[in-house]
């Protein structure tokens, strides 16, 4: 398998504050890598500096090939291979189901409005929501429009998914719908990259997990059912113990 | 009051009425592109230009319309640019309304949550397709209450054309009254001529504002 993304010594400094400090991560195509980790300790901000969403102060992104640099020209380009969906959705509020999914394969990429519609029909509907395309996001519950913006970031046709915590926002009935979609990209092949506090979900989904905690890599582990069960180290342990009720 | 007066005046303030809705309505669409184009820079931080929109609104909206006016028609023959008074009208307008839409159009873009943009740039959209697409048309619908009042406003300013012989509603009230001192008649059929001429912005604005906000609240 090819490795799609790497990272080598990535640092990101806020200011004084030093938010991650020597991240290394390569994934291959058709991995699932979880990152889990305490709040703040960076795991949100590690996924934003993949798309150049920020800037880094040290080290390499490279997304099949290519350097990712915040503020460079060539940032756009690159960013059509990398899909991300948001804990906040962020549909755009004045367009309907349809044409959020639509609008950046038509204007960035320049595809024809009926093979773009097509598309976006079959996808909506694999995801239960083809009735729904005409409605505005204020009309739908959370866990239809996070699955709307999935497919959004999906029609892009991108080589890597990055979640960032996509359910925190969502009622548990809501939750389980997102995650059975994301289970099924999985099941399809796509490589993805996931930030999340379900960890049972986590679990299931996940080829290999990285436990992040203040900005450093504290435990990686290809034994996914044995991370849960046993890590390795004290502070996975400890982080991994809020999560069980007695 | 003396019907038959009325009558007479009627035409005069027709067209006079025509001639403000002329000057007025250039002048807020000459203000509307001026306030797009500062929205746009400030939001964009353009350098040097940045400081320029600065300047431009606070002198605009620190002086009266009338100072403005004066400097644009007396001030400006004297350094060779001759404009006409409509002209003068529509620019002392224009400029005067873009400093306001500015800042309406600004603080709506303001409104605009961080994310939307890197929502739409993780899309792989550039900056400018981000700004015209996805953030550009909520600032606006946000903005319509203020630019309405914004409008209205400036339509109203147009009172003060008369100061340079400019025969708007303004100007053809004093000038009969001046001549015929039919005091009571033309005070009337001026608030009459400017109602007319502002109510249907207002009941227009409601409809505008209730269409900008589809997304949001209606169904």
């Amino acid at each position: 398998m090819s490795e799609l993304l790497k990272v080598t010594h990535l640092q990101k400094k806020f200011g004084d504050n030093v938010v991650l400090k020597d991240i290394n991560l390569t994934v291959k195509k058709g991995e699932v890598v979880v990152i889990i980790g305490p709040s703040g300790c960076g795991k949100s901000t590690f996924l934003r500096c993949l798309n150049g969403l920020e800037e880094i102060q040290d080290g390499v992104i490279v997304v099949d090939g290519l350097p990712v640099e915040a503020g460079k020209r060539e940032i756009t380009k690159l960013r059509q291979k990398i899909g991300m969906v948001f804990q906040s959705y962020e549909l755009f509020p004045h367009k309907t189901v349809l044409e959020n999914i639509i609008l950046a394969p038509l204007k960035v990429q320049k595809r024809s409005k009926e093979e773009a519609i097509k598309e976006a029909l079959e996808l909506l509907d694999k995801v239960g929501l083809v009735e729904k395309k005409d409605y505005y996001p204020r009309q739908l519950s959370g866990g239809q429009k996070q699955r709307v913006a999935i497919v959004r970031a999906l029609l892009m046709h991108p080589d890597i998914l990055l979640f960032d915590e996509v359910t925190a926002a969502l009622d548990p009935e809501m939750v389980h719908e997102v995650l059975e979609t994301m289970l099924a990209l999985a099941k399809a092949g796509s490589t993805m990259l996931i930030v999340t506090h379900e960890m049972s979900f986590a679990r299931a989904i996940a080829d290999r997990v990285i436990f992040l905690d203040k900005g450093d890599i504290v435990e990686e582990a290809n034994d996914v059912k044995g991370f849960f069960t046993e890590p390795k180290t004290e502070r996975a342990k400890r982080f991994l113990k809020t999560f069980a009720y007695e | 009051m003396d019907i038959d007066i009325l009558k007479e005046y009627i035409p005069l303030y027709k067209e006079a009425l025509i001639l403000t809705l002329k000057i007025g309505w250039q002048g807020i669409f000459l203000s509307l592109i001026l306030g797009l184009i500062g929205a746009a820079i400030l939001h964009f931080k353009v350098p040097v230009l940045k400081t320029i929109t600065g300047i431009y609104i606070e002198i605009f909206r620190n002086t009266p319309l009338l100072v403005q006016l004066f400097f644009i028609y007396f001030a400006l023959p004297k350094v060779g640019i001759q404009i006409t008074a409509e002209t003068c009208g529509v620019l002392g307008l224009g400029l005067l309304g873009g400093a306001y839409m500015i800042e309406t159009f600004r603080s709506g873009l303001e409104s605009i949550p961080t994310i939307q943009t890197e929502s739409a740039l993780s899309l792989g959209m550039t900056n400018g397709q981000t700004f015209y697409h996805v953030i550009l048309p909520q600032a606006v619908s946000v903005s319509v209450p203020g630019l309405l009042a914004n409008v209205i406003f400036l339509l109203k300013e147009t009172s003060v054309f008369s100061t340079i012989s400019l025969m708007d509603l303004m100007f053809t009230a004093k000038d009969l009254i001046g001549m015929y001192a039919k005091t009571i008649e033309c005070l009337f059929l001026l608030v009459v001529f400017y109602l007319i001429m502002l109510l249907p912005v207002s009941l227009l604005g409601a409809i505008i504002e209730r269409r900008a906000r589809y997304g949001q609240f209606g169904d």
